[in-house]
């Protein structure tokens, strides 16, 4: 609630320096009454609705699983990232997600769309598994085209090798 | 190795030869309004390896055996003209200037030419077929090119071109060009083609256009647009703004269209761009990711790769549209696939051996077999025009760009950068454009070139950075 709390101080300064500076109108408008005159969206910056992206983000161990070297494989700590996106995607069956498959910069442009396609699959796959209806998983390849981590460095590359699981508000 | 006729180019201006030419006949006359095709019987450039027996003396000889280049020192003086005119390309005498820098410039890029830099003098029109030998000699040129500039009165602008052996004081050949003032630059390059083919024996390749994604931006934001420029970088035009990632693009053999891959509405597919309405469409109306498409050398079907569920695998469908038929069913990654010159063959790139590997069938499907035995992967296989050699993307550590024999074997590696993607043919078979990447930070690539010889290797000039050439057929 803090955060709310300065919105409100902000946009309440916000309207005593308007009108300090404007030239008085003819006629005032009536004063707020009980509640401080701020933007609806402005009060809701920190409040997560249940089942949105921002929910989904908070509530998973994390919303990417990463894969070895050329390897569409999901590894143990794929497995439990992938469960907790399972329970999530339990709880609100409307939910629909996008997985993207991404691949890092050791492999030519063509096949990686092919090999991000079968990452964004694979891990598709293992949620479909978890009961998570397949009809609300679509996949996108990326292959090389959106690495996260800028280095050629050998961990950089790692984090570029993943699936990220997208909620699609 | 290549077998050695393949990189050799040989040039033999015999002296002997040359005089059957009897073109030399001709005194100071002005040049006629529209030049004339060479006569026949006229010097032919030997084939490849095919120089004559036992011609020692008098021999012009450009010998790239093994690497070592031995450029031809060649004159290209301004091109004169009669009466200088404004034209919509500008100015008549401004065109000539500008013409013989786009000779020397393309002549100079082939690797196998050493245009004179200091000495070259101002020629008139009358010495346009009547050339000062003496002074080429004494400036170090073994052949000449030499030209004129007209304003026609309909409009277009006449271009002549004119080839001379110094050495002998014979003319080779000739050609004129009548071109819309639009297309002032083709002429050039005509002319550049006709002087690099008749010293060579090689096919022309300078008059034509190369499609490739410009890019921009950030490593982590990419920016790619679909481009097209001359082979020389110039006559540059971006045909999609930006906002979509575009990949791979092709042009069809009859130039007609560029199929390419876009992420237009978040759904990657290829769509099939027409150039003269810039119009585009999806090629394949479906929800799968459709990539890596190649047109048929007749230019009425389109390979591609679908992936369905997570695999992989090679397709074909008509350019206008169709029912995509499946010509491979392993369950790897088949992709990359590359008509040879005539239609008959396919080659493409497969994991089904655990890694990427170079592959060769029929073009339904039939008689798969494995042509890449090399340690380390094989990627991006293009079918040279000559039918005689595959190009492709060798990785092992690095990204370096090769040629093999269509039957595998013979295999060369022409490239020493780090990362080097994605080799596509000059139409006459003799020069591979790819891009070569930076890497770390900045996401940064660059369109390359590089001959058989694998010495030639150059930066081709682009407006933003560049990737994914697709070098274009001569034009008409």
């Amino acid at each position: 609630m803090a955060k709310v709390t300065t919105s409100i101080l902000i946009a309440t300064a916000l309207l005593a320096t308007a009108a300090c500076s404007k030239k008085r109108p003819a006629v005032i408008p009536p004063a707020p009454s009980g509640t401080a005159p701020v933007d609806p969206n402005a009060g809701n910056t920190g409040a997560i609705v249940p089942g949105s992206r921002a929910d989904f983000e908070r509530s998973v161990t994390s919303n990417t699983v990463n894969f070895a070297l050329d390897s569409y494989d999901i590894d143990g700590s794929a497995r439990a990232i992938l469960d907790s996106q399972a329970a999530w995607l339990a709880k609100y069956p409307n939910v629909t997600v996008s997985l993207e498959g991404h691949c890092d910069e050791r492999g030519t442009r063509e096949y990686n769309l092919a090999l991000g396609d079968r990452r964004a699959n694979s891990a598709k796959n293992y949620l479909a598994a978890r009961g998570v209806a397949a009809g609300r998983i679509s996949t996108i390849s990326y292959g090389k085209e959106r690495p996260i981590a800028l280095g050629s460095d050998e961990q950089s590359l790692a984090q570029n090798r993943r699936a990220v699981t997208i909620v699609l508000n | 190795m290549l077998p050695k006729t393949m990189l050799k180019t040989l040039l033999t201006v015999s002296g002997a030869a040359l005089l059957a030419g009897a073109a030399t006949a001709q005194t100071a006359a002005p040049p006629p309004s529209v030049p004339q095709p060479a006569p026949q019987g006229g010097l032919q450039a030997p084939a490849p390896g095919g120089a004559p027996n036992g011609q020692q003396g008098g021999e012009l000889v450009v010998d790239v055996v093994g690497g070592i280049a031995a450029p031809l020192g060649i004159a290209v003086p301004t091109m004169p003209t009669s009466e200088a005119v404004d034209t919509p390309a500008g100015r008549t005498d401004v065109l000539g200037a500008q013409l013989s820098k786009i000779i020397t410039t393309d002549l100079r890029n082939s690797g196998l030419f050493k245009p004179l830099e200091a000495g070259l003098k101002p020629v008139t029109v009358p010495e346009v077929t009547a050339p000062t030998f003496e002074y080429w000699t004494g400036a170090g040129a073994s052949a000449l090119v030499q030209g004129y500039v007209r304003a026609t009165g309909d409009g277009t602008l006449t271009v002549g071109c004119y080839l001379y052996d110094v050495t002998s004081r014979n003319e080779i050949a000739r050609q004129g060009f009548v071109v819309p003032p639009s297309d002032w630059r083709r002429a050039g390059h005509k002319c550049a083609d006709m002087v690099y083919s008749k010293l060579t024996g090689e096919g022309p390749y300078f008059d034509s256009r190369v499609v490739y994604v410009s890019e921009t931006g950030p490593k982590g934001r990419r920016i790619k647009r679909l481009a097209i420029m001359d082979q020389d970088g110039e006559n540059h035009r971006f045909l999609t703004n930006g906002q979509a990632i575009a990949l791979t693009p092709r042009l069809s053999p009859d130039q007609r269209s560029i199929v390419y891959m876009s992420y237009l509405n978040d759904r990657p597919a290829i769509y099939v761009y027409d150039l003269a309405s810039g119009r585009q469409k999806l090629l394949v109306a479906n929800n799968d990711l459709t990539f890596a498409p190649r047109v048929s050398p007749d230019s009425r079907w389109v390979l591609f790769s679908m992936a369905r569920a997570g695999n992989t695998d090679i397709y074909r469908v008509p350019l206008a549209g169709g029912t995509p038929q499946r010509l491979t069913q392993s369950t790897a990654i088949d992709t990359g696939g590359t008509y040879s010159p005539d239609g008959s063959r396919i080659a493409f790139e497969s994991d089904r051996s655990g890694t990427q590997q170079l592959y060769v069938m029929n073009a339904d499907g039939s008689q798969q077999q494995r042509i890449s035995f090399g340690s380390g992967r094989y990627a991006t296989p293009v079918w040279s025009p000559r039918g005689d050699l595959i190009a492709y993307t060798k990785i092992g550590g690095s990204f370096r760009i090769g040629v093999m024999s269509p039957a595998g074997g013979n295999e060369k590696l022409l490239t020493d950068g780090s990362q080097d993607e994605g080799p596509s043919w000059s139409p006459n078979g003799r020069v591979l454009m790819f891009f070569r990447s930076t890497g770390g930070g900045s996401g940064k690539a660059d369109l390359w070139s590089v001959d058989l010889t694998g010495v030639n290797v150059r930066r081709v000039p682009t407006v933003l950075d560049g990737s994914d050439p697709a070098w274009g057929p001569l034009r008409p």
